[in-house]
């Protein structure tokens, strides 16, 4: 495709940061996890029959009247709050007109220049333990758009398309959008920032309650702008460049992807002599790469105006108080107190928030384990899977009260480390709990000292020239033994034991004078 | 000065999505710019000490409590759609926007 090509131009990251400073701005969009939409009474699940949650308020029939969701407004409000953004003592919803078929009213009920919150900052905690200060532009509320599905042209995809099908269950669920300032002087840590800041925001999201933030699910989705301007003394006297806006880019790792390729590729667009244009780019995740959308200009014009079928909203500033007496401790502050209770070191703690496994290792304790034990599983065997099958931990099909289960069985002796794995393996295959896959499976250790006494004697048969070596003092060579026990016994049995059973039987003879 | 010009319609036209012929854009010019003149009148009428208002209710937080209420049936939300497959809106190809 030669529209792919075209753009497929990028300057090397670290010679585009040498001569350009990069300055990125993130919207977020967080579904709210209420039990209807914000206008309607319509139910929110998800994947629900096609059609089924919807009412004459979300379809835009003539006649239907909204009114707001109380909790999306308590949500707005909070999330606004635990921003530390400023609350609007009055404000008002707008309409936000365009032509599409995702939203059957031909306009989008939003805020415009009255946002419900405005003026916060966000701080979130780098991969090296810095602190950097995200500035909130605003908050406001607003509703999801219905599902198109495109047929006839490339699966899925709009171009080429013959006709669509729209599903308007998810039309009017409430939204909340979370805009930044520009974010400058991150310099060459630009899309870790980025990365870290949709990080941090989801674990704020999480903690509040507010939302169930599952970016593969779309509850939580990121728009990306970026924007280049010449490197500079005074850097801040420098006017910001051009932007485009990546749209869509729905998780961690390619937040901090499509920030660095558009980086790269508005360095090369400008030292080539070239232009940025302002528009929109779709991510693609596969490849790694943006392309071109549509230009921004008769599209940006949605001339928005109040809406006049809801009221305007004047919280009461004791109400105000009320809530923000309802949030959450701060995350980080939560992680603080964590890492002392566990007796963690920062790095550990460190390693732990950046793998997303926080909550998970709480939780594990929660459920009997110890930190250390519960820390091991996630970090260890968990994200060595999780990252094969290229999922994030929370998305592994296993409970932190299962791993508790798991460690307990280790812990009593029931299991070794081998066998442990290989009872994971079957709960994360769906067989169940531990203790139900160790039953399936057959995964008791085999600790009569009867059965390993014999298997310890065939090993020592079947290998007189090792046994014989073993007696003249090399005891290393009861590794092949131990081995030869083990794969007989299919690995239930302790390996220590084995090894003292084996040098029981084998005792080394005196050396000759 | 007309309070909408031509070339104002035409874009706001392309907006919307309706095709409007050369005539069509002169008469709607027209009859758009004596609407606008009408309107323009009441603004005269109301005085600095008068807000602009979006609501002609002096009301603030109309809320509902988050409980679900039964809407449509598939059925019946589908009942006036023009076309229907799937249990979903057929709608005709939607030129690349977002």
């Amino acid at each position: 495709m030669t529209s792919l090509s075209q753009f497929a131009e990028v300057l090397d990251y670290d010679e585009a940061l040498a001569k350009f400073d990069p300055v990125l701005g993130l919207e977020v969009h967080v579904e709210l996890n209420t039990n209807t939409k914000m206008f309607c009474g319509c139910p929110t699940e998800f994947g629900a029959e096609p059609n089924t949650q919807v009412c004459p308020v979300c379809l835009g029939l003539p006649g239907a009247l909204p009114v707001l969701n109380q909790i999306g407004l308590e949500s707005a409000i909070r999330i606004g709050l635990a921003l530390n953004c400023s609350i609007a003592q009055w404000c008002r919803f707008a309409r936000k007109n365009y032509f599409y078929p995702d939203m059957p009213k031909n306009f989008q009920t939003s805020q415009y220049d009255e946002p419900i919150a405005f003026e916060g900052y966000l701080d979130v905690e780098l991969e090296d333990g810095e602190t950097f200060r995200v500035q909130i532009e605003r908050a406001h509320m607003e509703e999801d758009t219905g599902k198109s599905l495109h047929i006839g042209g490339a699966t899925g995809r709009i171009q080429g398309a013959e006709y669509s099908l729209v599903d308007y269950n998810r039309a009017g669920i409430p939204l909340i959008e979370i805009v930044t300032k520009p974010i400058t002087g991150a310099g060459e840590r630009a899309p870790e920032v980025a990365k870290a800041y949709v990080s941090a925001l989801r674990e704020l999201l999480r903690a509040l309650g507010v939302s169930d933030v599952k970016m593969e699910q779309g509850s939580m989705r990121c728009d990306v702008n970026a924007s280049l301007r010449p490197r500079a003394e005074d850097q801040d006297s420098v006017p910001l460049g051009t932007r485009t806006e990546t749209k869509n880019v729905n998780s961690l790792r390619s937040v901090e992807r499509a920030v660095k390729y558009e980086i790269s590729r508005h360095a090369a667009v400008l030292t080539g002599g070239g232009k940025i244009l302002q528009e929109t780019r779709h991510w693609h995740e596969d490849t790694g790469i943006t392309t071109s959308g549509r230009e921004k200009s008769d599209a940006e014009d949605y001339r928005y105006f109040p809406e006049p079928d809801l009221v305007p909203i004047a919280p009461d500033a004791a109400w105000v108080e009320e809530l923000r007496g309802t949030l959450p401790e701060p995350p980080a502050r939560r992680r603080r107190r964590l890492q002392g209770e566990w007796n963690f070191s920062d790095k550990e703690m460190r390693d732990l928030y950046n793998s997303g496994a926080v909550e998970l290792v709480e939780a594990t304790v929660a459920a009997g384990a110890s930190p250390l034990a519960a820390r091991k599983w996630w970090t260890g065997e968990l994200s060595r899977l999780a990252n094969l099958e290229e999922k994030q931990l929370s998305e592994m099909p296993v409970t932190p009260a299962q791993i508790a289960q798991l460690q307990a069985l280790v812990e009593s002796g029931k299991l070794t480390d081998t066998l442990a794995r290989q009872a994971l393996e079957g709960v994360l295959a769906g067989e169940g709990d531990p203790e139900q896959v160790v039953e399936k499976r057959g995964l008791v250790l085999v600790s009569d000292d009867g059965a390993l006494g014999e298997a310890v004697d065939r090993a020592i048969a079947a290998n007189p020239g090792v046994a014989d070596k073993i007696r003249a003092g090399k005891v290393q060579a009861a590794g092949a033994l131990i081995g030869s026990v083990m794969k007989e016994m299919r690995g239930k049995a302790d390996a220590a034991r084995v090894r003292e059973l084996v040098l029981e039987r084998l005792p080394v003879d005196a050396p000759d004078a | 000065m007309p309070a909408i010009s031509r070339d104002e319609v035409a874009h706001l036209a392309g907006l919307a999505r309706i095709e409007m012929s050369p005539d069509e854009l002169d008469r709607m010019a027209g009859q758009l710019d004596v609407i606008l003149g009408a309107v323009a009148q009441v603004r005269e009428v109301a005085g600095d000490d008068v807000p602009a208002t979006s609501h002609p209710m002096p009301l603030v937080n109309v809320t509902r409590p988050d409980v679900p209420r039964p809407g449509l049936s598939a059925e019946q939300a589908l009942a006036g759609a023009p076309a229907q497959q799937e249990q979903r809106f057929r709608v005709p190809r939607i030129l690349e926007e977002d």
